[in-house]
Protein backbone atom coordinates (compact mmCIF):
# COMPACT_ATOMS: atom_id res chain seq x y z
CA UNK A 1 0.00 0.00 0.00
CA UNK A 2 1.29 3.61 -0.77
CA UNK A 3 0.83 4.98 2.89
CA UNK A 4 1.38 2.72 5.53
CA UNK A 5 0.94 4.91 7.83
CA UNK A 6 -2.50 5.90 7.08
CA UNK A 7 -4.72 3.05 8.32
CA UNK A 8 -2.98 3.56 11.76
CA UNK A 9 -3.55 7.52 11.43
CA UNK A 10 -7.64 6.66 10.60
CA UNK A 11 -8.48 4.06 13.10
CA UNK A 12 -6.78 6.54 15.94
CA UNK A 13 -9.62 9.07 14.74
CA UNK A 14 -12.15 7.43 13.00
CA UNK A 15 -12.80 4.27 15.17
CA UNK A 16 -14.21 6.36 17.97
CA UNK A 17 -16.25 7.92 15.76
CA UNK A 18 -18.23 5.47 14.31
CA UNK A 19 -18.34 2.95 17.31
CA UNK A 20 -19.54 6.33 19.29
CA UNK A 21 -23.01 6.77 16.77
CA UNK A 22 -23.37 2.51 16.29
CA UNK A 23 -23.26 2.22 19.93
CA UNK A 24 -25.61 5.15 20.45
CA UNK A 25 -27.81 3.84 18.00
CA UNK A 26 -28.14 0.38 19.09
CA UNK A 27 -28.01 0.90 22.82
CA UNK A 28 -25.29 -1.03 25.67
CA UNK A 29 -26.97 -4.00 25.10
CA UNK A 30 -25.40 -4.84 21.45
CA UNK A 31 -22.31 -2.72 22.36
CA UNK A 32 -20.32 -5.24 21.14
CA UNK A 33 -21.88 -5.39 18.03
CA UNK A 34 -20.88 -2.02 17.24
CA UNK A 35 -17.49 -2.97 18.20
CA UNK A 36 -17.28 -5.97 15.77
CA UNK A 37 -18.88 -3.87 13.02
CA UNK A 38 -16.54 -0.77 13.38
CA UNK A 39 -12.91 -3.41 13.96
CA UNK A 40 -14.67 -5.13 11.06
CA UNK A 41 -14.48 -2.06 8.74
CA UNK A 42 -11.28 -1.45 9.22
CA UNK A 43 -10.54 -4.99 8.42
CA UNK A 44 -11.94 -4.79 5.71
CA UNK A 45 -10.14 -1.51 4.65
CA UNK A 46 -6.77 -3.16 4.82
CA UNK A 47 -7.50 -6.01 2.10
CA UNK A 48 -9.17 -4.29 -0.53
CA UNK A 49 -7.02 -0.95 0.04
CA UNK A 50 -3.79 -3.52 -0.25
CA UNK A 51 -5.43 -4.94 -3.39
CA UNK A 52 -7.05 -2.10 -5.07
CA UNK A 53 -5.53 1.16 -3.45
CA UNK A 54 -6.78 3.61 -0.86
CA UNK A 55 -9.77 5.50 -2.33
CA UNK A 56 -10.32 9.23 -3.05
CA UNK A 57 -12.05 9.37 -0.05
CA UNK A 58 -10.84 6.99 2.56
CA UNK A 59 -12.78 8.45 5.44
CA UNK A 60 -16.39 8.50 3.28
CA UNK A 61 -15.75 4.84 2.08
CA UNK A 62 -15.40 3.77 5.89
CA UNK A 63 -18.62 5.62 6.97
CA UNK A 64 -19.98 4.00 4.04
CA UNK A 65 -19.29 0.38 4.65
CA UNK A 66 -19.88 0.83 8.78
CA UNK A 67 -22.98 2.24 8.05
CA UNK A 68 -23.98 -0.69 5.55
CA UNK A 69 -22.96 -3.64 7.78
CA UNK A 70 -24.81 -1.73 10.73
CA UNK A 71 -27.92 -1.63 8.37
CA UNK A 72 -27.15 -5.22 7.36
CA UNK A 73 -27.28 -6.07 10.88
CA UNK A 74 -30.46 -3.64 12.26
CA UNK A 75 -32.05 -5.87 9.23
CA UNK A 76 -31.43 -9.37 10.23
CA UNK A 77 -32.51 -7.90 13.90
CA UNK A 78 -36.03 -6.87 12.78
CA UNK A 79 -36.69 -9.52 11.02
CA UNK A 80 -35.70 -11.94 13.88
CA UNK A 81 -37.78 -9.83 15.63
CA UNK A 82 -40.62 -10.01 13.11
CA UNK A 83 -40.61 -14.15 13.13
CA UNK A 84 -40.03 -14.42 17.07
CA UNK A 85 -42.99 -12.05 17.96
CA UNK A 86 -45.09 -12.69 14.71
CA UNK A 87 -48.53 -10.74 17.01
CA UNK A 88 -46.45 -7.46 16.65
CA UNK A 89 -45.35 -7.89 13.03
CA UNK A 90 -49.14 -7.09 11.47
CA UNK A 91 -49.50 -3.72 12.84
CA UNK A 92 -46.09 -1.95 13.19
CA UNK A 93 -43.41 -3.84 11.08
CA UNK A 94 -45.76 -4.67 7.52
CA UNK A 95 -43.16 -3.47 5.65
CA UNK A 96 -39.25 -3.10 6.95
CA UNK A 97 -37.88 0.44 7.64
CA UNK A 98 -35.08 2.12 6.39
CA UNK A 99 -32.58 2.12 9.39
CA UNK A 100 -30.40 5.06 8.93
CA UNK A 101 -27.24 5.50 10.17
CA UNK A 102 -26.12 9.34 11.22
CA UNK A 103 -22.64 9.63 10.70
CA UNK A 104 -22.52 13.49 10.63
CA UNK A 105 -20.36 15.38 12.47
CA UNK A 106 -23.17 16.90 14.65
CA UNK A 107 -24.04 13.73 15.49
CA UNK A 108 -20.80 12.30 16.03
CA UNK A 109 -19.99 14.94 18.08
CA UNK A 110 -23.39 14.71 20.24
CA UNK A 111 -22.74 10.38 20.56
CA UNK A 112 -19.35 10.82 21.74
CA UNK A 113 -20.36 13.57 24.63
CA UNK A 114 -23.31 10.94 26.06
CA UNK A 115 -21.07 8.18 25.80
CA UNK A 116 -18.64 10.34 27.67
CA UNK A 117 -21.66 11.05 30.30
CA UNK A 118 -22.50 7.27 29.85
CA UNK A 119 -19.07 5.68 30.39
CA UNK A 120 -18.12 7.60 33.42
CA UNK A 121 -21.53 6.78 35.35
CA UNK A 122 -20.70 6.96 39.18
CA UNK A 123 -21.93 3.28 39.61
CA UNK A 124 -18.75 2.14 37.18
CA UNK A 125 -15.61 1.81 39.12
CA UNK A 126 -13.31 4.74 38.04
CA UNK A 127 -10.94 2.21 36.67
CA UNK A 128 -13.24 0.47 34.51
CA UNK A 129 -14.24 4.05 33.14
CA UNK A 130 -11.10 4.91 32.35
CA UNK A 131 -10.70 1.65 30.32
CA UNK A 132 -14.13 1.81 28.53
CA UNK A 133 -12.88 5.35 28.04
CA UNK A 134 -9.72 4.87 26.29
CA UNK A 135 -11.48 1.91 24.42
CA UNK A 136 -14.80 3.73 22.91
CA UNK A 137 -13.74 7.29 23.14
CA UNK A 138 -10.06 7.12 22.60
CA UNK A 139 -10.66 4.49 20.25
CA UNK A 140 -7.08 2.82 21.98
CA UNK A 141 -6.70 -1.29 21.51
CA UNK A 142 -6.57 -3.31 24.45
CA UNK A 143 -2.70 -4.01 24.23
CA UNK A 144 -1.81 -0.18 24.56
CA UNK A 145 -4.47 0.00 27.40
CA UNK A 146 -2.78 -2.91 29.01
CA UNK A 147 0.72 -0.70 28.53
CA UNK A 148 -0.76 1.97 29.87
CA UNK A 149 -1.46 0.24 32.73
CA UNK A 150 1.52 -1.70 33.13
CA UNK A 151 -0.44 -4.80 33.30
CA UNK A 152 -1.78 -7.58 30.51
CA UNK A 153 -4.18 -8.28 27.96
CA UNK A 154 -6.18 -10.50 29.76
CA UNK A 155 -6.87 -7.94 32.64
CA UNK A 156 -8.27 -5.32 30.35
CA UNK A 157 -10.27 -7.67 28.57
CA UNK A 158 -11.70 -9.08 31.58
CA UNK A 159 -12.03 -5.76 33.15
CA UNK A 160 -14.02 -3.85 30.13
CA UNK A 161 -16.09 -7.37 30.19
CA UNK A 162 -17.24 -6.93 33.66
CA UNK A 163 -17.80 -3.50 32.96
CA UNK A 164 -19.77 -3.31 30.25
CA UNK A 165 -21.77 -6.29 32.17
CA UNK A 166 -22.19 -3.21 34.68
CA UNK A 167 -23.13 -0.47 32.15
CA UNK A 168 -26.39 -3.03 31.02
CA UNK A 169 -27.29 -4.31 34.63
CA UNK A 170 -27.45 -0.75 35.69
CA UNK A 171 -29.72 0.01 32.60
CA UNK A 172 -27.35 3.23 31.77
CA UNK A 173 -28.59 5.05 29.46
CA UNK A 174 -26.32 7.13 26.55
CA UNK A 175 -27.72 10.26 26.92
CA UNK A 176 -26.91 13.84 28.07
CA UNK A 177 -28.06 14.09 32.01
CA UNK A 178 -31.06 16.86 32.14
CA UNK A 179 -29.87 20.62 32.97
CA UNK A 180 -30.25 19.89 36.68
CA UNK A 181 -28.32 16.83 37.45
CA UNK A 182 -25.29 17.91 34.93
CA UNK A 183 -23.15 19.48 37.33
CA UNK A 184 -23.22 16.37 39.76
CA UNK A 185 -22.54 14.03 36.55
CA UNK A 186 -19.77 16.17 34.83
CA UNK A 187 -17.52 15.64 38.48
CA UNK A 188 -17.59 12.20 37.77
CA UNK A 189 -16.65 13.25 34.33
CA UNK A 190 -14.10 15.56 34.97
CA UNK A 191 -12.86 13.04 37.34
CA UNK A 192 -12.22 10.60 34.68
CA UNK A 193 -10.57 12.86 32.25
CA UNK A 194 -8.23 13.95 35.50
CA UNK A 195 -7.38 10.55 36.10
CA UNK A 196 -6.24 9.94 32.65
CA UNK A 197 -4.41 12.94 32.08
CA UNK A 198 -2.28 11.46 35.32
CA UNK A 199 -2.04 8.51 33.93
CA UNK A 200 -0.08 9.69 31.45
CA UNK A 201 2.03 12.70 33.38
CA UNK A 202 2.89 10.67 36.17
CA UNK A 203 2.68 7.01 35.15
CA UNK A 204 5.72 5.17 35.62
CA UNK A 205 5.66 3.52 31.73
CA UNK A 206 8.53 4.06 29.73
CA UNK A 207 6.55 4.45 26.91
CA UNK A 208 6.84 8.34 26.41
CA UNK A 209 4.81 8.55 23.03
CA UNK A 210 1.73 6.60 24.94
CA UNK A 211 2.09 8.60 27.66
CA UNK A 212 1.85 11.83 25.73
CA UNK A 213 -1.34 10.37 24.19
CA UNK A 214 -2.87 9.63 27.04
CA UNK A 215 -2.43 13.61 27.99
CA UNK A 216 -3.93 14.79 24.66
CA UNK A 217 -7.05 11.93 24.47
CA UNK A 218 -7.80 13.48 28.07
CA UNK A 219 -7.49 17.28 26.63
CA UNK A 220 -9.45 16.52 23.82
CA UNK A 221 -12.27 14.69 25.88
CA UNK A 222 -12.30 17.92 28.12
CA UNK A 223 -12.04 20.28 25.18
CA UNK A 224 -15.09 18.47 23.77
CA UNK A 225 -16.84 19.66 27.31
CA UNK A 226 -15.90 23.38 27.09
CA UNK A 227 -17.42 22.96 23.15
CA UNK A 228 -20.91 22.04 23.93
CA UNK A 229 -22.95 24.75 25.67
CA UNK A 230 -24.33 22.55 28.09
CA UNK A 231 -21.31 21.09 29.44
CA UNK A 232 -18.94 24.06 29.22
CA UNK A 233 -19.10 24.94 33.44
CA UNK A 234 -16.29 26.53 34.94
CA UNK A 235 -15.07 23.51 36.64
CA UNK A 236 -14.24 22.18 32.93
CA UNK A 237 -12.73 25.24 31.95
CA UNK A 238 -10.79 25.14 34.84
CA UNK A 239 -9.42 21.41 34.44
CA UNK A 240 -8.55 22.23 30.73
CA UNK A 241 -6.54 24.78 32.07
CA UNK A 242 -5.04 22.95 34.74
CA UNK A 243 -4.03 20.09 31.44
CA UNK A 244 -2.82 22.75 29.43
CA UNK A 245 -0.28 24.38 32.41
CA UNK A 246 1.09 20.72 33.09
CA UNK A 247 1.81 19.73 29.41
CA UNK A 248 3.16 22.64 28.38
CA UNK A 249 6.27 21.43 29.96
CA UNK A 250 6.07 17.82 29.42
CA UNK A 251 9.01 17.97 26.51
CA UNK A 252 11.57 19.51 29.21
CA UNK A 253 10.97 17.21 32.25
CA UNK A 254 12.87 14.06 30.31
CA UNK A 255 16.48 14.42 29.12
CA UNK A 256 17.75 12.58 25.66
CA UNK A 257 18.78 9.71 28.33
CA UNK A 258 15.05 9.29 29.06
CA UNK A 259 15.84 10.45 33.08
CA UNK A 260 13.53 13.27 34.54
CA UNK A 261 14.67 16.70 35.01
CA UNK A 262 13.93 18.22 38.08
CA UNK A 263 11.80 21.53 37.56
CA UNK A 264 14.45 23.93 39.00
CA UNK A 265 16.77 22.60 36.42
CA UNK A 266 14.70 22.12 33.40
CA UNK A 267 15.40 23.85 29.88
CA UNK A 268 12.66 26.84 30.00
CA UNK A 269 12.62 27.27 26.19
CA UNK A 270 11.16 23.86 25.80
CA UNK A 271 8.04 24.73 27.69
CA UNK A 272 5.63 25.01 25.36
CA UNK A 273 4.36 28.70 25.62
CA UNK A 274 1.31 28.13 23.03
CA UNK A 275 0.14 25.77 25.66
CA UNK A 276 0.53 28.27 28.43
CA UNK A 277 -0.94 30.81 26.52
CA UNK A 278 -4.21 28.70 26.07
CA UNK A 279 -3.72 27.55 30.05
CA UNK A 280 -3.79 31.12 30.83
CA UNK A 281 -7.19 31.45 28.55
CA UNK A 282 -8.86 29.07 30.06
CA UNK A 283 -8.35 29.90 33.27
CA UNK A 284 -10.04 33.17 32.63
CA UNK A 285 -12.73 31.67 31.09
CA UNK A 286 -13.48 29.06 34.31
CA UNK A 287 -13.42 32.44 36.48
CA UNK A 288 -16.88 32.96 35.89
CA UNK A 289 -19.91 31.99 38.86
CA UNK A 290 -19.49 31.44 42.02
CA UNK A 291 -17.92 27.89 42.53
CA UNK A 292 -14.71 27.01 43.19
CA UNK A 293 -13.65 24.19 42.38
CA UNK A 294 -10.44 21.93 43.54
CA UNK A 295 -9.35 22.13 39.20
CA UNK A 296 -9.93 26.20 39.87
CA UNK A 297 -6.91 26.19 42.61
CA UNK A 298 -4.98 23.26 41.01
CA UNK A 299 -5.03 25.22 38.17
CA UNK A 300 -3.98 28.20 39.81
CA UNK A 301 -1.14 26.32 41.22
CA UNK A 302 -0.23 25.26 37.38
CA UNK A 303 -0.16 28.37 36.37
CA UNK A 304 2.37 29.34 39.09
CA UNK A 305 4.34 26.84 37.81
CA UNK A 306 4.82 28.58 34.54
CA UNK A 307 6.68 31.30 36.46
CA UNK A 308 10.14 30.13 36.82
CA UNK A 309 11.47 33.02 38.71
CA UNK A 310 11.71 32.34 42.65
CA UNK A 311 9.57 35.52 43.87
CA UNK A 312 7.63 35.64 47.27
CA UNK A 313 4.79 36.99 45.40
CA UNK A 314 4.77 33.45 43.49
CA UNK A 315 5.39 31.55 46.76
CA UNK A 316 2.99 33.20 49.32
CA UNK A 317 -0.03 32.58 46.08
CA UNK A 318 1.08 28.83 45.87
CA UNK A 319 1.35 28.54 49.46
CA UNK A 320 -2.28 29.70 49.95
CA UNK A 321 -3.94 28.08 46.81
CA UNK A 322 -2.50 24.87 48.47
CA UNK A 323 -3.77 26.13 52.38
CA UNK A 324 -7.58 26.44 50.30
CA UNK A 325 -7.05 22.95 48.20
CA UNK A 326 -6.13 20.66 50.77
CA UNK A 327 -9.44 22.19 52.67
CA UNK A 328 -11.78 21.28 49.46
CA UNK A 329 -9.63 17.86 49.63
CA UNK A 330 -6.78 16.00 51.30
CA UNK A 331 -4.12 14.47 49.20
CA UNK A 332 -0.36 12.86 50.61
CA UNK A 333 1.01 14.60 47.50
CA UNK A 334 -0.81 17.98 48.04
CA UNK A 335 0.27 18.22 51.69
CA UNK A 336 4.01 17.99 50.80
CA UNK A 337 3.56 20.41 48.04
CA UNK A 338 2.16 22.58 50.47
CA UNK A 339 4.82 22.26 53.16
CA UNK A 340 7.80 23.05 50.30
CA UNK A 341 5.79 26.14 49.30
CA UNK A 342 5.98 27.15 53.00
CA UNK A 343 9.45 26.87 53.53
CA UNK A 344 9.34 29.47 50.39
CA UNK A 345 7.45 31.64 51.64
CA UNK A 346 7.58 31.51 55.29
CA UNK A 347 11.27 29.86 56.05
CA UNK A 348 12.87 26.37 56.32
CA UNK A 349 12.24 26.17 59.94
CA UNK A 350 8.97 26.94 59.79
CA UNK A 351 8.56 24.07 57.53
CA UNK A 352 10.55 21.52 59.53
CA UNK A 353 8.12 21.82 62.23
CA UNK A 354 4.84 21.35 59.61
CA UNK A 355 6.90 18.97 58.00
CA UNK A 356 7.21 16.81 61.02
CA UNK A 357 3.67 16.85 62.12
CA UNK A 358 2.68 15.28 58.38
CA UNK A 359 3.59 11.65 59.45
CA UNK A 360 3.72 10.08 56.06
CA UNK A 361 6.33 7.59 56.93
CA UNK A 362 6.19 5.07 54.02
CA UNK A 363 6.52 7.87 51.34
CA UNK A 364 9.54 8.77 49.84
CA UNK A 365 8.77 12.00 48.74
CA UNK A 366 8.12 13.02 52.36
CA UNK A 367 11.33 11.50 52.93
CA UNK A 368 13.07 13.65 49.74
CA UNK A 369 11.07 16.73 51.26
CA UNK A 370 12.61 16.70 55.32
CA UNK A 371 16.31 16.02 53.32
CA UNK A 372 15.15 18.93 51.09
CA UNK A 373 14.41 20.95 53.98
CA UNK A 374 16.77 19.93 56.31
CA UNK A 375 19.48 20.54 53.50
CA UNK A 376 21.47 23.90 54.99
CA UNK A 377 20.03 23.65 58.20
CA UNK A 378 21.34 20.03 59.06
CA UNK A 379 23.20 18.31 56.96
CA UNK A 380 23.47 15.59 58.40
CA UNK A 381 19.87 14.91 59.34
CA UNK A 382 19.04 15.68 55.72
CA UNK A 383 21.24 12.71 54.68
CA UNK A 384 19.80 10.51 57.02
CA UNK A 385 15.99 11.65 55.42
CA UNK A 386 17.71 11.21 52.01
CA UNK A 387 18.86 7.39 52.67
CA UNK A 388 15.90 6.91 54.01
CA UNK A 389 14.32 7.77 50.92
CA UNK A 390 16.14 6.21 48.31
CA UNK A 391 15.49 2.77 50.45
CA UNK A 392 11.64 3.52 49.95
CA UNK A 393 11.93 4.59 46.26
CA UNK A 394 10.25 2.86 44.06
CA UNK A 395 11.44 3.38 40.39
CA UNK A 396 14.29 4.35 38.60
CA UNK A 397 13.58 7.52 37.67
CA UNK A 398 12.81 8.72 41.46
CA UNK A 399 16.11 7.20 42.94
CA UNK A 400 17.98 9.45 39.76
CA UNK A 401 16.16 12.15 41.68
CA UNK A 402 17.18 11.28 44.87
CA UNK A 403 21.01 11.07 44.21
CA UNK A 404 20.59 14.33 42.58
CA UNK A 405 19.86 16.23 45.95
CA UNK A 406 22.19 13.98 47.69
CA UNK A 407 25.23 15.28 45.32
CA UNK A 408 23.92 18.49 45.73
CA UNK A 409 24.09 18.40 49.61
CA UNK A 410 27.97 16.81 49.50
CA UNK A 411 28.98 20.40 47.07
CA UNK A 412 27.72 22.03 50.00
CA UNK A 413 29.20 20.32 52.71
CA UNK A 414 32.78 20.59 51.27
CA UNK B 1 -10.94 9.43 65.50
CA UNK B 2 -13.56 12.10 67.27
CA UNK B 3 -14.69 15.30 65.61
CA UNK B 4 -13.86 18.95 67.91
CA UNK B 5 -15.38 22.11 67.19
CA UNK B 6 -12.61 24.87 68.27
CA UNK B 7 -14.70 28.32 68.76
CA UNK B 8 -12.58 31.59 68.70
CA UNK B 9 -13.64 33.97 71.47
CA UNK B 10 -12.80 37.30 70.95
CA UNK B 11 -12.28 39.94 74.16
CA UNK B 12 -13.58 42.83 72.14
CA UNK B 13 -15.09 42.09 68.94
CA UNK B 14 -15.23 46.14 68.21
CA UNK B 15 -11.71 46.69 68.14
CA UNK B 16 -10.30 48.23 64.99
CA UNK B 17 -7.06 46.93 63.04
CA UNK B 18 -5.42 48.54 60.63
CA UNK B 19 -5.52 47.20 57.13
CA UNK B 20 -1.37 45.79 57.09
CA UNK B 21 -2.43 43.97 60.44
CA UNK B 22 -5.27 42.62 59.27
CA UNK B 23 -3.53 41.00 56.32
CA UNK B 24 -1.17 39.68 59.19
CA UNK B 25 -3.66 37.95 60.77
CA UNK B 26 -5.34 36.97 57.48
CA UNK B 27 -1.76 34.92 56.47
CA UNK B 28 -1.07 33.70 60.01
CA UNK B 29 -5.14 32.05 60.15
CA UNK B 30 -4.84 30.54 56.17
CA UNK B 31 -1.60 29.03 57.11
CA UNK B 32 -2.96 27.55 60.70
CA UNK B 33 -6.10 26.22 59.08
CA UNK B 34 -3.59 24.84 56.13
CA UNK B 35 -1.27 22.90 58.51
CA UNK B 36 -4.05 21.42 59.86
CA UNK B 37 -5.83 20.60 56.75
CA UNK B 38 -2.23 19.39 55.75
CA UNK B 39 -2.52 16.85 58.18
CA UNK B 40 -5.75 15.60 56.54
CA UNK B 41 -7.66 16.99 59.91
CA UNK B 42 -9.61 19.49 58.40
CA UNK B 43 -13.64 19.33 58.57
CA UNK B 44 -14.97 22.04 57.98
CA UNK B 45 -15.05 26.14 59.71
CA UNK B 46 -15.81 29.39 58.51
CA UNK B 47 -15.20 32.83 60.04
CA UNK B 48 -18.85 34.55 61.65
CA UNK B 49 -18.33 38.17 60.44
CA UNK B 50 -20.26 40.88 62.72
CA UNK B 51 -22.56 42.66 60.07
CA UNK B 52 -26.29 41.30 60.25
CA UNK B 53 -26.05 39.74 63.54
CA UNK B 54 -28.76 39.66 66.31
CA UNK B 55 -29.86 37.99 69.07
CA UNK B 56 -33.19 36.55 70.13
CA UNK B 57 -33.80 36.74 73.69
CA UNK B 58 -36.76 35.39 75.25
CA UNK B 59 -40.10 36.28 74.28
CA UNK B 60 -39.15 37.31 71.23
CA UNK B 61 -36.63 40.32 72.08
CA UNK B 62 -34.35 40.83 68.95
CA UNK B 63 -31.13 42.89 69.80
CA UNK B 64 -28.32 43.58 67.32
CA UNK B 65 -25.39 42.17 67.40
CA UNK B 66 -23.99 39.87 70.23
CA UNK B 67 -22.59 42.82 71.39
CA UNK B 68 -23.32 44.93 73.96
CA UNK B 69 -22.97 43.91 77.34
CA UNK B 70 -21.95 40.54 76.43
CA UNK B 71 -17.62 41.27 76.21
CA UNK B 72 -16.87 38.04 74.25
CA UNK B 73 -17.67 37.35 70.85
CA UNK B 74 -17.30 34.85 68.85
CA UNK B 75 -15.61 35.35 65.68
CA UNK B 76 -15.25 32.08 64.07
CA UNK B 77 -15.13 28.29 64.36
CA UNK B 78 -13.50 25.11 62.82
CA UNK B 79 -14.11 21.45 63.27
CA UNK B 80 -11.14 19.29 62.72
CA UNK B 81 -10.83 15.33 63.85
CA UNK B 82 -8.55 14.39 66.67
CA UNK B 83 -7.48 11.49 68.36
CA UNK B 84 -7.67 12.92 71.51
CA UNK B 85 -8.88 16.00 73.00
CA UNK B 86 -5.48 16.66 74.00
CA UNK B 87 -4.73 16.83 69.93
CA UNK B 88 -7.66 18.93 69.37
CA UNK B 89 -5.93 21.24 72.20
CA UNK B 90 -2.51 21.38 70.00
CA UNK B 91 -4.46 22.41 66.99
CA UNK B 92 -5.94 25.19 68.92
CA UNK B 93 -2.70 26.23 70.43
CA UNK B 94 -1.70 27.53 66.77
CA UNK B 95 -4.66 29.55 66.20
CA UNK B 96 -3.45 33.21 66.01
CA UNK B 97 -6.52 34.59 67.64
CA UNK B 98 -4.36 33.91 70.82
CA UNK B 99 -1.82 36.43 70.57
CA UNK B 100 -4.65 39.13 71.55
CA UNK B 101 -4.81 39.20 75.40
CA UNK B 102 -7.97 37.99 76.65
CA UNK B 103 -8.95 36.14 73.78
CA UNK B 104 -9.60 32.28 73.26
CA UNK B 105 -10.53 28.92 71.85
CA UNK B 106 -12.91 26.74 73.37
CA UNK B 107 -12.00 23.24 72.41
CA UNK B 108 -15.42 21.22 72.56
CA UNK B 109 -16.29 17.38 71.21
CA UNK B 110 -18.65 17.15 68.79
CA UNK B 111 -22.03 14.59 69.29
CA UNK B 112 -21.45 11.86 67.21
CA UNK B 113 -25.25 11.74 66.41
CA UNK B 114 -25.43 8.05 67.04
CA UNK B 115 -26.83 8.20 70.10
CA UNK B 116 -23.61 7.63 72.21
CA UNK B 117 -22.49 11.48 72.39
Amino acid sequence: MQHPELIPHLFRTEYRKIVAVLCKRFGFDEMETAEDITSDTFMLAVQVWGLKGVPPNPIAWLYTVAKNKAKNFLHRQAVFINKVTPATAGENNATLPEYEIDLSPQNINDSQLQMMFALCHPAISPEAQIGLSLRILCGFGIEEIADAFLTNKETINKRLFRAKEKLREEKILIELPGISEIDERLKSVLATIYLLFSEGYYSISHNTTLRKELCMEAMRLCYMLVENKHTNKPPVNALLSLMCFQSSRFEARVNEQGEPVLYDEQDTSLWDADLISRGSYFLHCSATGNQLSKYHLEAAIAYWSTQKNDTREKWENVLQLYNRLLQIEYSPIAALNRTFALSKANGKPDAIVEAEKLNLTGNHFYYTLLGVLYTGIDNVKARLHFEKALSLAKTDGDRVIIRKKVDLLTGKTV
Amino acid sequence: MDEYMLILRHQDGKKIASPEQMQIWMKQTMDWIGGIAAQGKFVEGNGLPFEDSKVVWHQGVVTDGPFGEIKETIGGYMVVKAGSVEEAVEFAKGCPVLQGDGNSVEVRKVAKGDGTH
